[in-house]
């Protein structure tokens, strides 16, 4: 497996050394909460609502079993037993006290992992599909190329001073599990006449102003890439707005100077800079690759995971909605649930992450990964253990058969727990899986994603959930506003806003609405909740929301 | 006419344990919103935000927040605020776990 070169023990322990001198000083009374919040944000250290929380830094999502049994430890010892994974892929304590963190920071470098977070307006992490590696539908690894590109990013010393933060998302499916729509730059990497290269998409975000990224370029070599991107945000750098923080972002830019203008200036800095690179580049992807390289696959055939299916409707059930096509016909790629119904979505508690390091260590070449969907996936599971694995889980507590359907709700920690919340998203989330529950409607309804944010910030990226709830504070009380159509996929849309929002009651009731109006709707079970939206639009499920009649008079007033 | 005064609560986090914490009427805090002091007007509560803002070895991020009077001592106005004299709604931790 792939150990994140940019793990240096001895930097990362001096750190740790240096913040707990820090920590002692703030305590002693010879640093002040302005000295010391820069030194805490920069070690993940974060005051939330109730209490610090830290935020623990997962390159590409990925873990082994020692370090997320590291995790439970953690946990168990200076919190309260569990850990919230975000959809930013990494993971959260909720309840560290401040004289802890510097062991529990200890805690994390033993098994090479830290809570260092990138800051300023330079190139932050760069992200990639979470079954990277492993899906059959990939054209290559998404991971080296995202990793040339956050070493090249690093100290780069053009790109220290942008005009705002940076994100860049890559994905080697055609599926996009990355969003890489909603990025400043997204790379998806496709195969023209047999070469690889990227599909460069420029101007994605969400948060208060939402766009989907725009097409650059159809098709950039891999060996182009560098300095295409070079060019980009070189472009970005001179032309990108500093007057104003809201309007600093690459997606204001592309929206301001037009595409074509954007693509027309690339160009040029590309041909300016294409012969500076020497080609060290490639080398560097070549070597970085072998560190990605797939584990040896044993071949020791399926097993009899077929029959299992046939005798065990729950093991099929299971199998049917959380396992996805490995590149290795013998091997599943498994996502673990962490949204059993009723349950806080993303969160694990100690030993649960015991469960999953064990299962990772015996059975699937201890590789685990974190989705953005707070998920947990085995990313390489030999189909002949699946069934052992999931009584594991069953055991567990760990075995909800729901990914994909509308109880996998992403939210984001809302006011339960984040000092920005505007609302509550977390006991929304809960309520609507209980209800789904209740009903016993969810394989009926099918594919639906339902996601939900706390603030117009939108972790919880609302905007791309085919239903979106953003919870919002109208005069002191919480109410939620009901996106549709969104779209995180391959054809990224962003969602329509239904209408007037709902109170914190009422919103339960209202996805309710949303989802019996669609199955009366629909041309039948083929017909997805996304693909019905597409085609009726909005006006059915805005009379289902605000009564007869309010289809045609909202369609207006929206 | 000027709007009349909304009374405050002053409020912060402990420094140690980030939990939420008021001022209280004998200049101490409290972990308990109703045994807050409630500020009634505007230039006791900048004195008040002036005086807490200067105890950053105790206590994190003070602010002022909108209060009204209840039978039992000051009260929440604010939803946010009323998360914070209880905890989140996932677990029973935070404040609601003592109480
Ligand atoms: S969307 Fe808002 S409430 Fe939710 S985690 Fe992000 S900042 Fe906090």
């Amino acid at each position: 497996m792939y150990r994140y070169s940019e793990f240096d023990e001895a930097f990362v322990r001096s750190r740790v050394a240096q913040f707990r001198e820090q920590v002692a000083r703030r305590i002693d009374g010879s640093l002040t909460e302005d000295e010391f919040k820069p030194l805490r944000l920069m070690n993940g250290l974060y005051l939330q609502l109730h209490a610090y929380m830290l935020r623990v830094a997962i390159p590409y999502g990925t873990l082994n079993g020692a370090q997320m049994r590291a995790l439970a430890d953690i946990a168990d010892r200076w919190d309260k037993g569990y850990g919230h994974f975000t959809t930013r892929q990494n993971i959260q304590f909720n309840w560290p006290k401040l004289q802890d963190v510097p062991d529990m920071l200890d805690a994390l470098a033993d098994v090479g992992m830290h809570a260092i977070q990138t800051s300023g307006n330079t190139i932050r992490n760069v992200t990639a599909d979470h079954f990277a590696g492993a899906a059959a539908d990939e054209v290559m690894d998404p991971r080296p190329v995202a990793e040339l590109i956050r070493q090249w990013s690093t100290d780069h010393p053009e790109f220290q001073f942008l005009p705002r933060k940076f994100k860049v998302a890559v994905t080697g499916s055609p599926a996009d599990r990355a969003v890489t729509a909603a990025h400043d730059i997204g790379l998806r990497l496709v195969l023209r006449d047999g070469a690889v290269g990227a599909q460069v998409l420029v101007g994605g975000g969400l948060g208060r102003t939402p766009m989907i990224g725009k097409v650059l370029k159809d098709f950039v070599p891999l060996a182009d890439l560098l300095p295409y991107l070079e060019a980009v945000v070189a472009v970005y750098n001179l032309i990108g707005r500093r007057d104003n923080k809201y309007k600093a972002r690459i997606k204001i830019t592309v929206h301001e100077t037009g595409i074509e203008e954007i693509r027309a200036q690339v160009e040029a800095e590309f041909a300016a800079r294409k012969p500076l690179f020497s080609g060290a580049d490639q080398a560097a992807l070549a070597a970085i690759a072998a560190q990605f390289a797939p584990p040896e696959f044993d071949a020791a055939g399926p097993g009899d995971d077929a029959e299992w299916r046939h005798a065990d409707p729950v093991f099929r059930a299971f199998v049917d909605t959380n396992v996805t096509a490995h590149r290795h016909p013998d091997y599943a790629i498994l996502t673990v649930s962490l949204k059993a119904h009723g349950a806080t979505p993303g969160d694990c508690s100690s030993a649960q992450m015991r469960v999953l390091a064990g299962l990772a260590e015996r059975y699937a070449h201890d590789e685990l990964r974190v989705s953005h969907e707070q998920n947990i996936v085995l990313p390489h599971l030999p189909r002949r253990h699946l069934k052992a694995v999931h009584e594991a889980l069953l055991e567990a507590g760990l075995a909800t058969a729901n990914v994909g359907l509308a109880s996998d709700i992403i939210a984001c920690p809302g006011m339960d727990y984040c000092a920005l919340a505007t609302a509550r998203s977390i006991p929304v989330a809960q309520g609507i899986a209980l209800r789904l529950e209740e009903l016993r409607v969810e394989r009926e309804v099918g594919p639906l994603k339902i996601k939900i944010s706390g603030c117009i910030n939108a972790c919880g990226h609302h905007h791309v959930g085919h239903i979106g709830i953003l919870g919002l504070d109208r005069a002191g009380v919480e109410t939620y506003q009901i996106t549709l159509g969104g779209d995180g996929g391959p054809d990224a849309a962003i969602g329509e806003r239904a209408g007037p929002g709902f109170a914190y009651d009422e919103i339960v009731p209202a996805v309710e609405r949303i989802l019996t109006a669609y199955l009366a709707l629909r041309e039948g079970p083929g017909e997805t909740f996304l693909d019905a939206v597409r085609r009726v639009g909005l006006g059915p499920f805005r009379s289902a929301l605000y009564g007869e009649g309010a289809g045609e008079a909202q369609a207006d007033a929206a | 006419m000027p709007r009349p005064f909304v009374p405050k609560v002053l409020t912060a986090n402990a420094l140690i344990e980030g939990d939420v914490v008021y001022l209280a009427p004998d200049g101490g805090w409290t972990r308990h919103h109703a045994q807050a002091e409630l500020i009634e007007d505007e230039a006791t509560a900048a004195l008040r935000l002036l005086d807490a803002e200067a105890r950053g070895h105790e206590v994190v991020g003070p602010y002022l927040a909108d209060a009204a009077r209840g039978p039992k001592g000051p009260e929440p106005v604010h939803v946010r605020e009323s998360f914070r004299t209880r905890g989140p709604s996932n677990y029973a931790h935070g404040k609601q776990e003592r109480a």
